[in-house]
């Protein structure tokens, strides 16, 4: 036993040095397809949209150099100002109720319950199937004249005349947040199952023992334990849903009077309908600002676990 | 046996009434789908009528799509894009993730970090510059534009998950196998890809899904109608102007939702167990 341990190091010795040379070469040689692929379609577009974003080009005309004469035209723009403040709203509101609603779900799920992998599945629905096409079904659902949202609410009593979901400011920013609510809940509650899953039963238990209840035991020991869980997830879903477009294109495009408008639905309007190519890019580059400090937050977290 | 009802009691209300109203928000627009899809037209549109039960199922709607729209072209776009590039970026994340994960290399580390950022980079900030890049690749309007593009985000995803994945696989199984006389590519494609195969069905899967449900590439960079995907040409090629063919609409979104969600449903364990230890690990 002790004679093979000791032999091992002699067996290795004498390729050690070629193997170090080889790692090298073949570690390279394994990474450069995906690093070939992302540097053209994926950094090099990211440098195109700086230098786009400081010329004045539109479409069918490459434009000239005008240093930050977009970014200053946009930041005195109050259709600009009003993206701005939608995008807060809209990922504010989504993340922190995404949150609430995901710690509750993943709550109930960590029972025992009835055909639990078949719940499990059916709830994970909306994040599987193609967004563009269920937000097709909101929008047939927030319909002005048949919406069966208001039908069902109008059944039950709960208020007594149509609501205008797609039609009104402010209904329509209430709809874009429930249908981003309903396609990201699934992640944060298997996400949050998945951490629940590893707190260990015995201190509930001991915790029990020394009298904590119900709540008490959530906030002591679920929640903190939780937490790099929640970080993580909070900050995934706070860049996604920043640059979010799909929701907000297909369900309001922006609408009513740009209630809804967006970065990313406003950029896509700019430089590919209005063909103001130079003006989209920056809006576009607006997000990065928020990529950074997701990035710097998500780094320091990970570093620290 | 008070305390046993009052137990049940607070069991409903605790549990199963929240966990039906949870299950209710998340599965009645796919009960709406499936309802809209199958009804025909005067009673899609019949306010009097029983909204949320169907009197005569039809197949009327779909007898449309199929004869009036290029559906079929547009199932099988989906389906080639989302193949091929969950393929390609399959192999290429293998690749990476097993280096990244294994083998030691100046730069290693920065490659690492670099590809978890890239896996974080929206798509919505660099669409409208790569629709010029992929003009001048000479692929505009074609679907090679999405299965260059699309492994821009899977590949990240695919190599950071496998990266956990080849790292809980003990190192000692391939050096065994190397001083047996394999070579280090050997190792990799004989001992170590078939110990990770959870993770490899896992993120292939993933990745069908993700190409599948992309939107903004697929808007962007593609106009005609027959080399259009599920995923874009219902909602641009369907609604005309002001005029919504709703059952027509909701039949396509049925069609386009069904392949993944039977994917899904055939390998949820891997699913689950996937996404559990990718919050786990990311």
């Amino acid at each position: 036993m002790t004679s093979a341990v000791q032999a091992k190091p002699q067996i290795l010795k004498p390729w050690a040095g070629r193997l170090v040379k080889s790692e090298t070469i073949t570690g390279y040689g394994l990474i450069s397809p995906a690093v070939f692929l992302m540097l053209l379609l994926l950094a090099y577009p990211f440098v195109l949209a700086v230098y786009i974003s400081l010329t004045d080009r539109v479409l069918g005309e490459p434009g000239k150099f005008i240093s930050l004469r977009n970014f200053i035209k946009l930041l005195q723009d109050s259709l600009f100002r009003q993206t701005v403040w939608n995008s807060f709203i809209y990922t504010v509101s989504t993340v922190f109720l995404k949150m609430t609603l995901g710690i509750i779900l993943a709550v109930l799920l960590n029972q025992e319950i009835p055909h639990r992998n078949l719940v499990r599945g059916a709830l994970l629905l909306p994040w599987i199937v193609p967004t563009s096409l269920s937000v097709l079904t909101w929008l047939w659902m927030f319909d002005s004249l048949f919406s069966v949202v208001n039908y069902i609410l109008l059944a039950l009593g709960l208020i007594s005349k149509k609501i205008p979901w797609l039609g009104d400011p402010f209904w329509a920013m209430v709809s874009i947040i429930t249908v981003n609510t309903w396609r990201g809940l699934p992640f944060f509650a298997i996400s949050l199952l998945a951490g629940l899953m590893t707190i260990p039963k015995e201190l509930y238990e001991a915790a029990e023992t020394d009298g904590a209840r119900g709540f008490r035991k959530f906030w002591h020991i679920t929640l903190p334990l939780l937490q790099p869980v929640i970080a993580v997830v909070v900050l995934f879903s706070t860049i996604w849903t920043f640059a979010d477009f799909q929701i907000v294109y297909i369900l309001t495009h922006g609408g009513p009077i740009n209630a809804t408008q967006i970065f990313a639905t406003m950029a896509y309007d700019v430089a590919l309908v209005a063909g103001r190519i130079g003006e989209g890019s920056a809006i576009s580059l607006f997000l990065f600002p928020a990529l950074l400090v997701v990035i710097f937050l998500m780094l320091r977290y990970l570093r620290r676990d | 046996m008070k305390r046993k009802t009052l137990r049940k009691i607070k069991r409903i209300f605790g549990l199963y009434l929240p966990l039906a109203a949870f299950l209710f928000f998340a599965l009645f627009p796919f009960y709406w789908m499936l309802l809209s899809s199958f009804k025909s037209n005067p009673e899609l549109y019949n306010l009097r009528a029983k909204r949320l039960w169907i009197q005569k199922p039809t197949l009327e709607q779909f007898q449309e799509l199929f004869k009036k729209t290029a559906i079929l072209h547009w199932l099988w776009n989906s389906f080639f894009v989302s193949f091929l590039t969950a393929f390609i970026s399959m192999t290429l994340g293998v690749m990476a993730g097993y280096a990244l994960a294994r083998l030691k290399f100046p730069g290693a580390e920065a490659f690492g970090l670099a590809t978890f950022i890239t896996y974080l980079v929206p798509t919505t900030l660099i669409f409208i510059p790569l629709a010029s890049v992929v003009q001048s690749l000479g692929l505009s309007n074609s679907i090679w534009s999405l299965v260059v593009t699309y492994p821009t985000f899977l590949i990240p995803f695919c190599t950071w998950m496998l990266i956990a994945y080849f790292k809980s696989i003990p190192k000692e199984m391939e050096e065994c196998a190397m001083i047996d006389g394999c070579s280090r590519i050997g190792a990799m494609v004989r001992i170590v890809l078939p110990m990770a195969i959870p993770g490899v069905v896992f993120s292939t899967m993933f990745s069908f899904t993700l190409s599948w449900n992309e939107f903004v590439y697929a808007l962007t960079f593609i106009s005609s109608t027959t080399h259009k995907t599920m995923s874009v040409a219902v909602p641009t090629e369907l609604i005309r102007g002001d005029a919504y063919f709703w059952g027509e609409l909701m039949a396509a979104s049925l069609l386009g939702s069904v392949p993944v969600a039977l994917l899904y449903s055939f390998f949820m364990d891997y699913f689950i167990s996937g996404l559990t230890a990718g919050a786990l690990k990311g």
